[in-house]
C-alpha cells in the first residue's frame, strides 16, 4: 500500500481509457457531453438496481447467509439487465438528439455520426462503471495497510485494476455493438451483448480464483473488440494498411 | 445565472482584447441566467466578516445580498440566427462552463479531503444561530429548518436592498462594497487558507515570505478582477475565490442546515428569476430600461471581451450601470469581484439570489461567450464539498454528485438555448445533486461495498 501501488493501479485501470479520451473525445465538446450523459445514465441504472437490492435485503433476514448471497447474485444480474436497459434508453435519447442537431444544422448534416456516439456512449458507461468500482480502492491504497493479511488474495488491488480496465473496454465495445444492433434491428447482437455482460459479471463470482474471471473476460473483450471493429467498417486489409502506415485506401473507422 | 454574451464591446476604447477581461458592450444575446451566486457571495462575505470580528453593518450585508441577485437576460435581437448559432455553439459553451466548474470542485474536494481544518466544527455563522447538537431528530430537523429560514430571509432582504440601491442609482455605495468584499476574500481568507494548508503539510514559512506571497496574490487578484488582466488569470482568480467562499460555507454551516439551505436556495433562485415580481427579474428589467449592463462584477466569463472605454454617448450610462453592478456585487459581500469596465455582468454568487446577466450592447457580434455567476460556482462546490466531507469517506458519492451537477448544468444550458431568457442555474443541478447525494450515500454505498468485499463486478 504505497504510492507505487496507487499510481500503478490507477494507470492500469484508467490509462488506456484516458488515452482514448484524450485522443478521440477531448477535442470535441459534443462528445464530452455525450460521455458525461452516458455516465449519468449508468449512474441512474446503478441507483435503481441498488434500490431494489436494498429493499430486498432489508425485507429479508440478515442472518441467513445463503439467502444474502442469493440476493446479491440476484442484485448483480438485475443490475446488469438494468444497465443494458438504460443503454437502450440512452440510444433512444441520442437518436432524438441527433435528429434535432441535424434539423438545426445549416447543412442538414449531423455533427456526429451514430457510430461515434455509440463509441462515446459506451465509453461513458465504462468510465463510470470503472470509476465506481475502483475509486474507493485507490483511495484506500494510499493509506497504510497490508493486502491479504487475513488470508485473502494478495493480488487484490492488481486484479481489481485489470478487471476495471477490461470492463471499461468491454463497455465501449458493447456500446458499439448495441447501438449497431438497435440501428439495424439485429436483435441477436443486442442479445449477445446482454449475454456477454452477464457472463463477465458471472465470471467474477470465481474471484479470488482469478483464472476463472480475468481470462474469460479478456477473451470476451478480444471477441467484442474484433466484432465491433468489423461492424464499424474495419477489416483485415484496413488493419494491415494501418499497421504498415500505408496511406491509400479508406482509413480505419475510429480516425473520424 | 448563466449568461450568454456576445463579445462585442464598445469599440471606442482602443483596448487590447488580450488585456481586457470583459467587454462592456455586448450585443444582445440570449443570456443564460445564473443562479444566485452573487447574493451568496455577499452573504458569505458577511459571514466572513463576522467570523473575523469585523463590524459589518447590516447594510453591508444587505448590500452583499443585493448585489448577488442576478440580472436577467437580455433578449437577443437576431432571433432565428441566434437560435441556430446558440445551438450550434451550444456544446462549446457547455464545455466552457464545465471546465471552470470542475476545477472549482476539484479545488474544494482536494482541500476538504486533505486539510482537516475545513471539516472541523468551530462554531457557526450568525445566520445559522440554532445549533444542531440536540439529541432528538425532530429538534435537529426543526433547528435546521429555522436556520434555513433565517438565511434565506437574509438573502432576500439583501437582494431587495440591492435592487433598491440599483433603482435609486447608489452606484458608489455598491461599488465600494464590492471592493471591500473582494479585498477581504482575497487577503484574509487566502491567508487563513494558506495557513491551514501549510499546517497540514507541516511546512514552515516565515512572515516576510508570507507577506510577500499574500500581498502579491491579493494585489494581482484585485487588479485582475476589478480592472484589466489576462482572461485566464481572471478566470483563475474567480475560481479560487469561489472555492474559498465554498470552503467557508462548508466549514460554518451545520450539516443538516447545509442541505436544507441548498434546497431552499434553489427554490428561491427559481422564484426570484422567473416570477414577475422577483427581485432578480426586477433588477434585470430595470437594467434593461436604463439600457445598462447589469452587475458586471462577480461573474465568470468564458470569453475574451474587449474592454469598453465608454466613449459612446450611452457609455456613460453603461459606466454607471457598471458601477452599480460592481457595488451591487460588493453588496453581496461575497467574493464577488466586480469585473472591470463595462464588462458584462460578472456575478458572484453570494448566498443570495442569482443575477441574470444581460448584456445590452448592440455592437457588432464578436466572439460569443458564456457567463455564469460566481454564486452558482459556490453552491455547486458547497454541495460536492459537503458530499466529500460527510459521506462516510466514500468517493463514489462525491463522483455521483459531480456528474449530477454537470448534467444539471448541461440541461440548464439546453433550456436556455430553447427559451432564450434568463434562467436560474441552481435548481436543476442542485436537485440532481441532492437526489444523487442521498441515494448514493444510502443505497448505492452498501451495494458497492458488498460487491467490493467479494470482488464482484457489475
Amino acid at each position: 500500500m504505497t504510492l507505487a501501488i496507487f499510481f500503478g493501479c490507477t494507470f492500469i485501470a484508467f490509462g488506456p481509457a484516458l488515452g482514448l479520451f484524450l485522443f478521440t473525445i477531448a477535442r470535441d465538446p459534443l462528445r464530452i457531453i455525450i460521455l458525461i450523459a452516458g455516465a449519468f445514465f449508468w449512474l441512474v441504472s446503478l441507483l435503481l438496481s441498488s434500490l431494489i437490492w436494498f429493499i430486498a435485503v432489508k425485507a429479508s433476514d440478515p442472518q441467513d447467509e445463503p439467502l444474502q448471497k442469493g440476493l446479491l447474485i440476484f442484485g448483480i444480474m438485475f443490475s446488469v439487465l438494468l444497465q443494458e436497459a438504460f443503454r437502450f434508453l440512452y440510444y433512444k435519447l441520442l437518436r432524438k438528439a441527433i435528429k434535432g442537431l441535424v434539423a438545426l444544422s445549416e447543412d442538414s448534416c449531423s455533427p456526429i455520426s451514430i457510430q461515434q456516439t455509440a463509441y462515446v456512449a459506451g465509453m461513458g458507461f465504462g468510465l463510470m462503471s470503472g470509476a465506481f468500482s475502483m475509486i474507493n480502492l485507490l483511495a484506500d491504497a494510499l493509506g497504510p495497510g497490508t493486502v491479504g493479511i487475513h488470508g485473502d488474495s494478495q493480488l487484490y488491488f492488481l486484479t481489481s485494476a485489470f478487471m476495471t480496465m477490461v470492463l471499461i473496454f468491454l463497455h465501449t465495445f458493447w456500446g458499439i455493438l448495441f447501438f449497431h444492433g438497435c440501428e439495424h434491428r439485429c436483435w441477436w447482437e443486442i442479445t449477445a451483448v446482454i449475454i456477454m455482460h452477464l457472463t463477465v459479471s458471472g465470471s467474477t463470482f470465481c474471484n479470488p480464483l482469478y483464472m476463472g474471471s480475468l481470462v474469460p473476460s479478456y477473451l470476451l473483450m478480444a471477441t467484442a473488440a474484433t466484432w465491433a471493429y468489423l461492424l464499424s467498417g474495419g477489416s483485415a486489409q484496413n488493419l494491415r494498411r494501418f499497421l504498415l502506415c500505408l496511406r491509400n485506401g479508406p482509413s480505419p473507422q475510429l480516425e473520424s | 445565472m448563466i449568461t450568454f454574451m456576445n463579445n462585442s464591446d464598445s469599440e471606442e476604447e482602443p483596448c487590447n482584447e488580450r488585456t481586457s477581461l470583459m467587454s462592456a458592450e455586448s450585443p444582445p444575446v440570449p443570456s443564460y441566467q445564473d443562479g444566485l451566486q452573487t447574493a451568496e457571495a455577499g452573504e458569505a462575505q458577511a459571514h466572513r466578516k463576522r467570523r473575523t470580528g469585523s463590524s459589518r453593518s447590516p447594510n453591508n450585508i444587505a448590500d452583499g445580498d443585493m448585489s448577488d441577485s442576478g440580472v436577467p437576460v437580455r433578449e437577443s435581437a437576431l432571433e432565428n440566427e441566434e437560435e441556430e448559432l446558440t445551438l450550434k455553439y451550444g456544446a462549446k459553451h457547455v464545455i466552457m462552463l464545465f471546465v471552470p466548474v470542475t476545477l472549482c470542485m476539484i479545488v474544494v474536494v482536494a482541500t476538504i479531503k486533505s486539510v482537516r481544518f475545513y471539516t472541523e466544527k468551530n462554531g457557526q455563522l450568525i445566520y445559522t444561530p440554532f445549533s444542531e447538537d440536540t439529541p432528538s431528530v425532530g429538534q435537529r430537523l426543526l433547528n435546521s429548518v429555522l436556520n434555513t429560514i433565517i438565511m434565506i430571509s437574509v438573502i432576500v432582504v439583501m437582494t431587495v436592498f440591492l435592487v433598491l440601491l440599483y433603482k435609486y442609482r447608489c452606484y458608489k455605495f455598491i461599488h465600494g462594497w464590492l471592493i471591500l468584499s473582494s479585498l477581504m476574500l482575497l487577503f484574509l481568507f487566502t491567508y487563513i487558507y494558506l495557513g491551514e494548508v501549510l499546517k497540514t503539510y507541516n511546512v514552515a514559512m516565515d512572515y516576510p515570505t508570507l507577506f510577500l506571497v499574500i500581498w502579491n496574490f491579493g494585489a494581482v487578484g484585485m487588479i485582475c478582477i476589478h480592472w484589466k488582466g489576462p482572461l485566464q488569470l481572471q478566470q483563475a482568480y474567480l475560481i479560487m475565490i469561489s472555492a474559498l467562499m465554498a470552503l467557508v460555507f462548508i466549514k460554518y454551516l451545520p450539516e443538516w442546515s447545509a442541505w436544507v439551505i441548498l434546497g431552499a436556495i434553489s427554490i428561491y433562485d427559481l422564484m426570484a428569476v422567473l416570477c414577475p415580481k422577483g427581485p432578480l427579474r426586477m433588477l434585470v428589467e430595470t437594467a434593461q430600461e436604463r439600457n445598462e449592463p447589469i452587475f458586471p462584477a462577480l461573474i465568470y466569463s468564458s470569453a475574451m471581451m474587449w474592454t469598453v472605454g465608454m466613449a459612446k454617448p450611452d457609455t456613460a450610462a453603461r459606466g454607471a450601470s457598471q458601477q452599480t453592478w460592481d457595488s451591487a456585487e460588493d453588496g453581496g459581500e461575497n467574493h464577488r469581484s466586480p469585473l472591470h469596465g463595462d464588462s458584462q455582468m460578472p456575478e458572484t454568487r453570494s448566498p443570495g439570489p442569482t443575477r441574470p446577466i444581460t448584456s445590452f450592447e448592440e455592437l457588432e457580434e464578436e466572439e460569443r461567450g458564456v457567463k455564469l455567476g460566481l454564486g452558482d460556482f459556490i453552491f455547486y462546490s458547497v454541495l460536492v464539498g459537503k458530499a466529500a466531507a460527510t459521506a462516510s469517506g466514500d468517493w463514489n458519492t462525491t463522483l455521483a454528485c459531480f456528474v449530477a451537477i454537470l448534467i444539471g448544468l448541461c440541461l440548464t444550458l439546453l433550456l436556455l438555448a430553447v427559451f432564450k431568457k434568463a434562467l436560474p442555474a441552481l435548481p436543476i443541478s442542485i436537485t440532481f445533486g441532492l437526489v444523487f447525494y442521498f441515494s448514493t450515500d444510502n443505497l448505492v454505498r452498501p451495494f458497492m461495498d458488498t460487491l467490493a468485499s467479494h470482488q464482484l463486478y457489475i
